[in-house]
């Protein structure tokens, strides 16, 4: 194993939740990850952001609707959501048409505190910039 | 530099996997080291020794199992995604009740924190997909 090291992992969304297999098994990468206690950051950029959207239903196409599985991050310790504003207002959308992902922070009463953060493309390229590992699903 | 390689396409429909092996030749032929190589999504297809490709094209597969035993390569495909595309080990398939396997000479089947060591382990990992 590689213990000590600890790097910033950053998994990238660029896909829409269903039509292609991406973001679920970017999902499973995530889940995996989480066991190697790095630095894990999510961002979600493009029809990415459609993977956070509230209300999904899939019972129409036969899949499984896996959007719940973003709110069980929090207990694998993967706090930082970051949507790309820009690509919200291009879709029309807004962060109130986003589920809302908690986690409970253990250094303030395990108070819940959201996990999305809503970033600007200028900001989203500064903290991509610091990345150790960038997988671009 | 050590380099890992994550291939997300499959052969033929995508250029990933030709790219990636492309990528992988010109590195260890300037001396760099290849870590592993990680076959993701559709990139397990790679891994199927069945492919038939016409002979007067190049036999993706073949080429990355020529080139894992010339260097000595870890070509590891990912167990999740696998199974669920039919791309089984003798192992594997013995598990699942399957009537054949079909993973290619060079591979091996392993989970995704091969994946996240090779992130770990490596200067670079870089992503062939679309």
């Amino acid at each position: 194993m590689s213990e000590g090291v600890i790097k910033k992992f950053m998994y990238v969304n660029r896909k829409p939740p269903y039509g292609t297999v991406y973001a679920l098994e970017s999902l499973e990468v995530v889940l995996i990850g989480a066991a190697f206690d790095q630095d894990v950051s999510l961002a979600f950029i493009g029809d990415g952001v459609y993977q956070l959207t509230a209300g999904q239903s899939t019972g129409g196409i036969g899949m499984k609707n896996f959007s719940p599985t973003y709110n069980a991050l929090g207990d694998y310790d993967i706090t930082k959501l970051y949507v790309e504003k820009e690509s919200l207002e291009e879709r029309g959308l807004a962060i109130d048409d986003l589920m809302e992902v908690v986690y409970e922070d253990e250094d303030e009463d395990y108070a819940e505190k959201p996990s999305i953060r809503l970033v600007s493309r200028a900001e989203l390229a500064d903290i991509m910039a610091e990345q150790d590992v960038l997988l671009n699903f | 530099m050590k380099f890992g390689i994550l291939i997300n396409e499959g052969p033929y429909q995508h250029q990933a996997s030709d790219s990636a092996y492309q990528f992988v030749k010109a590195a260890l032929e300037k001396g760099h080291e290849i870590f592993r190589v990680f076959f993701y999504h559709d990139g397990v297809q790679n891994a199927t020794r069945l492919a038939s490709p016409p002979q007067d094209d190049r036999n993706i597969i073949a080429l990355w199992s020529a080139l894992a035993k010339e260097h000595n390569l870890d070509l590891v495909v990912c167990v999740a995604a696998a199974l669920r595309r039919g791309i089984l080990d003798e192992n594997e398939a013995k598990r699942g009740g399957k009537d054949a396997h079909n993973l290619a000479d060079g591979f091996r089947i392993s989970g995704l924190g091969q994946l996240i060591e090779a992130g770990i382990q490596s200067d670079r990992l870089v992503v062939f997909g679309d």
